[in-house]
């Protein structure tokens, strides 16, 4: 356990608040009605660019599609003049020294997918190795999925130990913790399983991995930032937040961050506190903001596909 | 750790068009299928609350005019209507319903002018939800025999309808629809400060081509009202308002043959267990007293906290009220728009005096106010004593008390203990304690784990000082038949 954690009563995780979905898909519908305009969209959109964390996590990755991407996570779209870089790139941890070197002094972070990614179905000695040597390799970000499967059985002890082991294997390195929420299935065992990774020590909580439907509907994500707010009145202390999988309209993205602004207000809108897990989001957000200087909208072959 | 370089970001203005509105400058007395100019000569004008300007002049109407449309609806129910039959009556019914769907959007935003509703409600909930009233008695007219199996049904006659300000069409449609798939004639009266919308319902029904007389609108005070509730040719009066008011009706007609049902003022209890989801009984809380500016008769003005969750409660309360965008009722991101009268703004800055010279603690949301029009602050008021005015009288604003509570027989006796009886939420996880609520509790409507929820197929209506008689669902058929 991290040393700003030390002081904090564990709660018991048996017991935590319950969620009713019909009150959340309300709640997340009236959000959706927003109506988003004029130069809050543009402001909004640019924000949206400067949160994504760019991700390819396929078996199939080559070097040079990670510099590729690379290279596009700091140039965005050369023809829309300040055109903000990505929060980061996510990628397996065999490719983050090529992401780390490639990124060179940028802004950008290099994220790493670890322990057993996606399942998480390794001994933990496993995975706190994959996480090492992913750090190691440079990684800023370390992203690690839960073992749902302890989790649906009620070991819930399992679960937090196993985070904190990573958080330790982490060591400067900022930890998200996947729930994978697809397969948690509950809205009640998000929010559980949000509270564990936040006492157990991360300083992210995600929804997806992006290989499990479904991934980050907004039902999911506003129970997370109601946890995470939930969690700052106690302790005070900010925990980040990232849907990751099935955003890919702006229009979409923007209902998310107006989500973060309703919840846990606009300390949070940063891409430190805010990210989201997204390959195709970038270009349609880039085309809707061309959209906006030019009066029309262009093909997707304007558009680069790293 | 604390790298907040916060990022100052809000919304742009999002007005709703009113481009595409028709409004006439002057509106004259729908009777007989006809416009006629009121036999005073006499308009007053309807206005904005939003910005305090004129939208329209509007016909008084005098007890000769109501005499008019009451020969026009008598003649139109033993001529015309009651022998029609009920599936043409349904397709009439069936034809207003999509007449209405059709000129949603312009219903909507006049019902915004008019009553200074945010355009999101009239747009989402209050149109939408009269065409489906509409729909749904059509569907009923052709059935009535087996709506009440074994038992001859027929209909009144006349109708007199007094509608109140705070859900203008809705409200006709509540009325309208039943009354007229029951074989029934109506006259309606709006309110003096929304009258637009019902108006516009007149040339919607006249584009229908309901046969005249089957519907005549006039408009005007409170002695337009009298002069429907004391004519001797009327079988049934339905009135939503005021519980002062309805207790005068309620005398003007005793010793006469006219039924009558009565939906009036409430002071309901929204009540959150301990165990209840909190962050979506904070919704419900909000949903319970601003829905509408507060001006809803069944909304959840006394919020009861179980002890153990009050403060959590009330500290998210507050968060959320800030999240609130109150302004401008046609930016289509209000949500809540302008008080519907300098006069009842003035009531509720009354209630928030009293609150607040009694001593109680009092919170408002941070937001700013426009400059013109009648707008009023959420707010809430907290630990507020049983015996209090801002507990015992309905407020009809955007003024929640709040109570804590330890045990499940405290709650229900304070619950129910007011002279009103229209609504009731309450919010916990566990099903046995939401039954023996609802069984508990007097209340015409007891919401769980929601609040504020309308269906044209689910009856409303009050106990005690809250009214009698249901409407919505075969109830509110059954109070159109004899």
């Amino acid at each position: 356990m991290s040393t700003k954690q030390k002081d904090i009563q564990i709660p018991d995780f048996r017991f935590t608040p319950t969620i009713d979905k019909v009150g959340v898909e309300e709640r997340v519908a009236r959000i959706q009605t927003r109506s988003i305009k004029g130069e809050s969209k543009i402001q909004g959109m640019k924000m949206v660019l400067n949160m994504i964390d760019l991700t390819t996590l396929e078996g199939k990755d080559t070097p040079g599609k990670v510099k590729q991407m690379c290279y596009k996570a700091q140039h965005l779209h050369e023809a829309y003049p300040d055109c903000p870089t990505v929060a980061a790139v996510c990628v397996y941890p065999s490719m983050v020294k090529i992401a780390k070197e490639a990124l060179g002094n940028s802004n950008v972070k290099v994220a790493s997918v670890s322990t057993a990614f996606p399942s998480g179905q390794a001994p933990r000695e496993v995975k706190i190795m994959d996480t090492k040597f992913a750090v190691e390799q440079g990684a800023d970000e370390i992203d690690m999925v839960i073992s749902r499967g302890k989790f649906l059985s009620g070991e819930y002890n399992f679960v937090f130990d196993e985070i904190a082991a990573i958080k330790e294997a982490c060591g400067k390195a900022r930890l998200k913790v996947i729930l994978e929420t697809g397969e948690l299935v509950t809205l009640d065992n998000v929010r559980k399983a949000s509270e564990i990774a936040m006492y157990a020590g991360a300083d992210f909580i995600k929804t997806s991995t992006g290989k499990i439907q479904p991934a980050a509907t907004m039902q999911v994500t506003y129970v997370m930032l109601m946890a995470i707010k939930d969690y700052f009145n106690k302790t005070g202390i900010m925990i980040g937040m990232k849907p990751a999988g099935g955003i890919s309209t702006s229009k979409l993205a923007l209902h998310n961050l107006l989500m973060v602004k309703e919840t846990l207000g606009e300390n949070w809108l940063d891409n430190h506190w805010f990210r989201f897990g997204a390959s195709s989001l970038a270009n349609d957000v880039l085309m809707q903001l061309m959209k906006s200087k030019t009066g029309v909208y262009q093909s997707g072959d304007y558009f680069s596909l790293d | 750790m604390n790298k907040n370089q916060s990022t100052k970001w809000n919304l742009d203005p999002a007005p709703e068009s009113a481009g595409h509105v028709q409004l006439k400058t002057q509106y004259e007395l729908f009777i007989n299928g006809k416009w006629e100019k009121p036999n005073s000569g006499k308009y007053f004008d309807s206005i904005n609350p939003a910005n305090e300007e004129k939208l329209a002049s509007v016909a008084h109407a005098d007890e000769n005019d109501v005499d008019k449309a009451v020969k026009a609806a008598r003649h139109a129910y033993e001529n015309v209507w009651s022998k029609l039959s009920g599936k043409e009556r349904g397709k009439y019914l069936f034809r207003i319903a999509r007449l209405i769907q059709e000129k949603a959007r312009e219903f909507a935003v006049i019902e915004t002018l008019d009553g200074g509703k945010s355009i999101r409600e009239s747009r989402d909930i209050d149109v939408p939800l009269a065409a489906n009233h509409f729909f749904y008695y059509a569907g009923w007219a052709d059935k009535l025999e087996y709506a009440f199996p074994n038992r001859p049904v027929k209909s009144l006659g006349v109708a007199g309808q007094i509608i109140p300000w705070n859900f203008p069409l809705l409200m006709a449609a509540w009325k309208i629809a039943p009354a007229l798939a029951a074989g029934n004639t109506v006259v309606l009266k709006p309110s003096e400060t929304t009258s637009l919308t019902a108006l516009k319902l007149a040339e919607l029904i006249e584009e229908s081509g309901l046969p005249a007389g089957v519907v005549n609108i006039v408009t005007g005070y409170g002695d337009t009202g009298s002069a429907i509730v004391n004519h001797p040719d009327i079988n049934k009066i339905a009135f939503t308002g005021s519980t002062n008011v309805g207790k005068m009706i309620q005398k003007a007609i005793a010793g006469t043959d006219k039924k009558l049902t009565l939906e009036l003022g409430g002071k309901s209890a929204n009540i959150i267990f301990e165990d209840a989801p909190i962050d979506q009984a904070v919704e419900g809380i909000v949903n319970g007293i601003f829905f509408n500016q507060g001006h809803v008769c069944c909304a959840g003005s006394r919020l009861f906290v179980q002890e153990g969750v009050a403060e959590t409660v009330i500290q998210k309360l507050k968060d959320r009220m800030d999240t609130l965008y109150v302004g401008d009722p046609m930016d289509k991101n209000t949500d809540i728009g302008a008080i519907n009268s300098k006069k009842q703004l003035e009531t509720i800055s009354k209630y928030i005096q009293i609150g607040i010279q009694d001593g109680n603690e009092i919170y408002q949301s941070n937001c700013a106010l426009p400059s013109n029009g009648y707008f009023c602050k959420p707010t809430l008021f907290i630990d507020v004593a049983q015996s209090s005015q801002l507990v015992q009288e309905e407020i009809f604003g955007p003024v929640l008390t709040i109570q804590t509570f330890r045990t499940v027989d405290e709650v229900i006796q304070k619950a129910n203990n007011t002279p009103f009886g229209l609504a009731a939420g309450v919010w916990t996880d566990k099903g046995s304690k939401i039954f023996n609520l609802t069984s508990k509790l007097r209340a015409g409507v007891v919401w769980a784990n929601t609040y504020n929820k309308f269906d044209p197929t689910s009856p409303f209506g009050g106990y005690k000082e809250s009214g009698f008689g249901r409407e919505g669902g075969l109830h509110g058929l059954e109070a159109y038949l004899g």
